[in-house]
């Protein structure tokens, strides 16, 4: 007979299910997983309900991946839920963390998401001017669905968070170094950011740096870049330089320039706000008007620079004022 | 908790107390979390109050001290002394500004004493996050190099060379004197100028313990206060000064000319020359640009007639290395071209002059032995004298130039002296008199029948000009085709007037020197919006700069008469002394330190350091800050973007702490 095995739990919040499958993107270590795991809740993948997980006794099971952010009320109701029946939780993947994606709802109201999604996009034909309600009565009852709320939270704003596994989606291969490490006992400090780096993604960046100065941006799509050199060089904005490494450069290795899902190193508050202050430092130009025009060259800069990361920004929202 | 604050809330007599309930934030303050005591006193930075505060850290092992008093600039040293002498770090001391941000400018004693529990609050909460760091010494290389050798650089380095330090004074042009040795007379005491400069510029070429370095600039700067390395670049003068006797055959012989630099072009020089007659050193340089020789590799007269064997052809630009403890920065100003303002018809006109060229026309050593002529010989009968030329337009230089109106009344007395029949017209905004003897002289040249217009000369015309251009009418009568006319408003008739004249001299604008930025640059000095360099503080620091260890004398700082430049000169140079007295100094604790751990190589604060001291170690692929050269000034820290580069006792922690403190309430 071997060691039990452990109980394993995985949700997903407000994401996209790329994290779902990265979980099947591990290949053939999947044996080597279900050789130390059994899933005890998985949504996506096998037939479970809520009431099985209620059913469950408090601190059942021993670990749970949760990925996506909290949205709505029922992303709160079964984080909560799961927190108490598992002994650890994990934030896993960049919106659980960050927000990620989703997170960038938080430059605006949900007002204004309701009236584009269901008012005021093109292929949009709502004369009756339906929005989502929480409540609605139909003759056979109250119906209810989740509350939509009005800003995203990271998973370790709405819960008790022991560690974090970054990454949009996380690299396969740290699904099998995180089990590894539960089943083995050779657990890291509550808190810790787990495989990922310490260090930015330019430690040990294949590409070739020299000196950055900027006098124009480029944007990605519009030019093509030398797969040789730093991306901040060609003025391509690149977000590694405030970014954990652990991904493995896949999409430097792509010649796409890092867009930041590893989120902010480990001092660091506001991921955005670090990769702003570092360009900023390096326009090559000492006439306000010009810098103004160079910088105008990076399109929609806040949703550049917290493109994953706004909740969890010393930001956490636009400030919408009286709109 | 494992602190033990003390907090103590000074009533600054009534000044803090008067406005702000000290009791009751002392006694909010005993509820701050990581407090153990708290107390108010009268005057904290009073023998007793220092006092105060050193029992209670000797006695209850205070680990922190939070003082709520007057502005850090004040009284932080004098805490913080207290504290290290009762055995406290003093980085471990807090000041709360609870008098210039809080008493002085707050309305009614409500919100005063709850801005000051606020600012308490905070100070308490980033105490909490104090380090304690040490201050560091570095000796001090018992010598100074002085850049420039106009009036103020000459006075700098004879003042710090008799105080026995070895002085490296370095001078551009062939010869020291700056502008001084061009000028005839000084007003308002109408001394010669020749007179007063002379005897120092020899002091300075002779003294022993100042190494003159003529033809010559400063081409990198390293190091930092106490030991700067300075690279000086020696342009080749084609002369061994060492063998050369200065007898001037050289001169005398050679058959090629160029135009006059210190003459303002309007006398010849020889390709080998020097600049003026009392040059120092009195020893000649060859123009490689006029020399025949150099040019196409015939002539060599100057070798032939030169018994010391002085001549040189082979010699080449060499770089030589200095190193000094401090650094005075004299390198003085420019005059605006008055081509800029081309309505005034500088350079267009020949009767139109600048201020430096009448300085020569007038100097009895100059191109014309001192005698007025206009440049087709006519004398004068008639000037007018333009004031503010680019000063104090909007159009060019918002300030004022500050001698232009006094070197104008001189011009002005020069020109009735000499010409006692010719008319002189001075156009001025407003005059501006204000030095010792000045309103005197001014009132003298009212009285010398100087004909005064309260208008500034917009325009200046040729006569022939003039009459193709307006109706016969509006022809001053009997103009002359090679005469001038000026067009003022004069403001006090509220007319606008056209004046006829033989000569029109301009007054042109102080301006930062071409180089300025470059030089700033290089010695890590800032520059104000003007473009002239930046005092440390434009009152109390008025000759040092940010860059501890190098001060700035003169008219590099802003316009300033003779008075004034030999004053900062002397400043200056005392300041360099009592640097260099002190043998060693204390360096700045709080500085930059890059995390290794943290620091990916990333190179985005490789570049942007003020002070050049961050390097980047190709090997270990790590950026590295010198901690000498470090001032602590954050640009580096905020630019980081893997939060790699500390700032100590400016940490995310400690600030963002404080922040909380002052929200707490």
């Amino acid at each position: 007979m071997s060691q039990a095995k452990l109980k394993v739990g995985v949700y997903w919040g407000a994401s996209c299910g790329g994290c779902d499958v990265a979980f099947l993107d591990i290949h053939e270590k999947i044996l080597d997983v279900i050789q130390v795991a059994e899933v005890k809740f998985w949504p996506c993948a096998m037939d479970f309900k809520y009431k099985d997980v209620e059913g469950y006794p408090d601190g059942y099971l021993d670990i749970t991946l949760f990925n996506g952010a909290i949205r709505n009320s029922e992303n709160e109701h079964v984080a909560r839920l799961l927190r108490k029946k598992s002994k650890l939780m994990v934030a896993f993947g960049a919106c659980a963390h960050m927000g990620g994606i989703p997170g960038l709802a938080n430059f605006w109201s949900k007002k204004d998401i309701f009236a584009s999604a269901y008012l005021e996009s093109p292929s949009t034909e709502n004369l009756q001017k339906i929005v989502p309600q929480v409540e609605t009565k139909v003759p056979e009852g109250t119906l209810k669905i989740p509350e939509l709320y009005e800003n995203v939270r990271t998973l370790a704003q709405t819960i008790d968070v022991d560690y974090t596994v970054p990454g949009c989606p996380p690299n396969p291969e740290q699904i099998a170094i995180v089990l590894g490490a539960v089943a083995s006992g050779k657990l890291p400090a509550k808190g810790a950011v787990v495989g990922a780096s310490d260090k930015a993604m330019c430690e040990d960046c294949p590409r070739k740096k020299k000196e950055l100065k900027f006098k124009k941006f480029q944007r990605r799509h519009l030019t093509h870049p030398d797969p040789e050199i730093c991306f901040m060089e060609q003025g391509i904005v690149c977000l590694g330089a405030a970014t954990r490494a652990g991904c493995g450069w896949r999409c430097i290795g792509s010649n796409m320039p890092c867009r930041g899902c590893y989120g902010p190193l480990p001092n660091v508050t506001d991921q955005g706000a670090k990769i702003l202050a570092a360009i900023a430092s390096h326009i090559d130009s000492e006439d306000p008007e010009e810098v103004e025009r160079i910088l105008d060259g990076i399109p929609d800069p806040a949703g550049y620079f917290y493109r994953f990361g706004l909740p969890l920004s010393l930001l956490h929202r636009r400030h919408l004022g009286d709109r | 908790m494992p602190y033990k604050i003390g907090v103590y809330v000074c009533h600054c007599g009534t000044n803090i107390a008067g406005m702000v309930n000290v009791e009751e934030v002392a006694d909010f303050a005993r509820g701050i979390p990581g407090v153990t005591l708290s107390r108010t006193y009268k005057f904290m930075c009073s023998d007793p109050g220092q006092a105060l505060l050193q029992e209670d850290i000797r006695k209850n092992g205070l680990d922190a001290v939070v003082v709520a008093a007057c502005s850090p600039l004040m009284h932080e040293r004098t805490f913080r002394r207290a504290a290290q002498e009762a055995g406290l770090n003093p980085f471990l001391v807090q000041i709360a500004n609870i008098r210039e941000q809080c008493s002085w400018v707050t309305e009614g004693k409500g919100a005063a004493t709850e801005k000051a529990k606020a600012l308490v609050a905070a100070a308490v909460r980033r105490a909490r996050e104090h380090q304690p760091l040490e201050m560091r010494r570095v000796e001090i290389t018992p010598s100074a190099l002085v850049v420039g050798g106009g009036i103020a650089g000459i006075q700098a380095a004879l003042d710090l060379a008799d105080a026995g330090v070895q002085v490296v004074l370095v001078e551009r042009e062939p010869s020291i004197g700056g502008h001084m040795a061009m000028f005839d007379k000084t007003f308002p005491t109408l001394d010669c100028a020749a007179c007063i400069l002379t005897p120092k510029m020899v002091a300075a070429g002779s003294h022993p313990n100042i190494k003159l370095m003529t033809w010559s600039e400063v081409e990198e700067v390293s190091g930092f206060v106490g030991n700067f390395k300075v690279k000086i670049r020696r342009k080749a003068g084609y002369v061994d000064h060492d063998k050369c006797t200065g007898c001037g055959l050289c001169i005398e012989k050679c058959p090629y000319k160029a135009d006059s630099e210190f003459e303002q072009g309007l006398a010849k020089r020889k390709a080998i020359y020097l600049p003026f007659a009392q040059a120092v050193p009195n020893k000649p340089i060859i123009d490689k640009n006029a020399c025949a020789y150099l040019k196409n590799g015939k002539c060599r007269v100057c070798v032939k007639f030169c018994e010391a064997a002085a001549i040189d052809f082979t010699q080449q630009d060499r770089v030589e290395e200095v190193t000094v403890g401090t650094i005075v920065l004299a390198t003085g100003f420019q005059a605006m071209d008055g081509r800029r303002i081309p309505e005034l018809g500088y350079g267009r006109l020949p009767g139109v002059y600048s201020a430096l060229e009448f300085e020569r026309l007038n100097n009895a050593a100059g191109p014309t032995n001192g005698v007025i002529q206009t440049r087709d010989g006519r004398a004068p009968r008639s000037v007018a004298i333009l004031h503010c030329t680019g000063s104090r337009d909007e159009n060019h230089h918002r300030y004022c130039s500050r001698v232009c109106c006094m070197y104008a009344l001189k011009y002005a007395h020069l020109l009735r002296e000499k010409l006692p029949e010719a008319r002189v017209y001075n156009f001025y905004i407003d005059m501006r008199c204000f030095g010792k003897g000045y309103e005197e002289f001014y009132k003298r040249l009212q009285e010398e029948g100087v004909r005064f217009v309260r208008g500034k000369g917009a325009q200046v015309w040729g006569g022939a000009e003039w009459k193709a251009m307006v109706p016969a009418a509006a022809v001053p009568e009997g103009l002359e085709d090679h005469q001038l006319v000026v067009v003022a408003e004069d403001s006090l008739l509220q007319q606008v007037l056209h004046v006829p004249v033989d000569m029109v001299v301009l007054t042109p604008a102080f301006e930062p020197r071409f180089d300025a930025e470059e030089v700033g640059r290089r010695f890590l000095v800032s520059r104000g919006a003007d473009g002239f360099f930046l005092e440390q503080h434009p009152k109390l620091a008025p000759v040092s700069t940010t860059n501890e260890g190098v001060f700035i004398a003169g008219a590099c700082q802003g316009p300033k008469d003779i008075p004034d430049t030999v004053a900062q000169g002397s400043a200056a140079a005392s300041k360099a002394l009592s640097l260099i007295t002190r043998k060693e100094i204390e360096i700045e604790a709080t500085t930059a330190h890059v995390q290794d751990e943290l620091c990916s190589g990333c190179r985005t604060c490789i570049g942007l350091c003020p002070y050049n001291a961050i390097t980047f170690d190709e090997a270990r692929k790590r950026a590295a800050v010198n901690d000498a050269l470090c001032k602590g000034c954050g640009t580096c820290v905020a630019a980081c973007p893997s939060s790699a580069i500390l700032a100590r006792h400016f940490g995310d922690r400690q600030i963002f702490s404080e922040i909380e403190g002052l929200l707490s309430l």
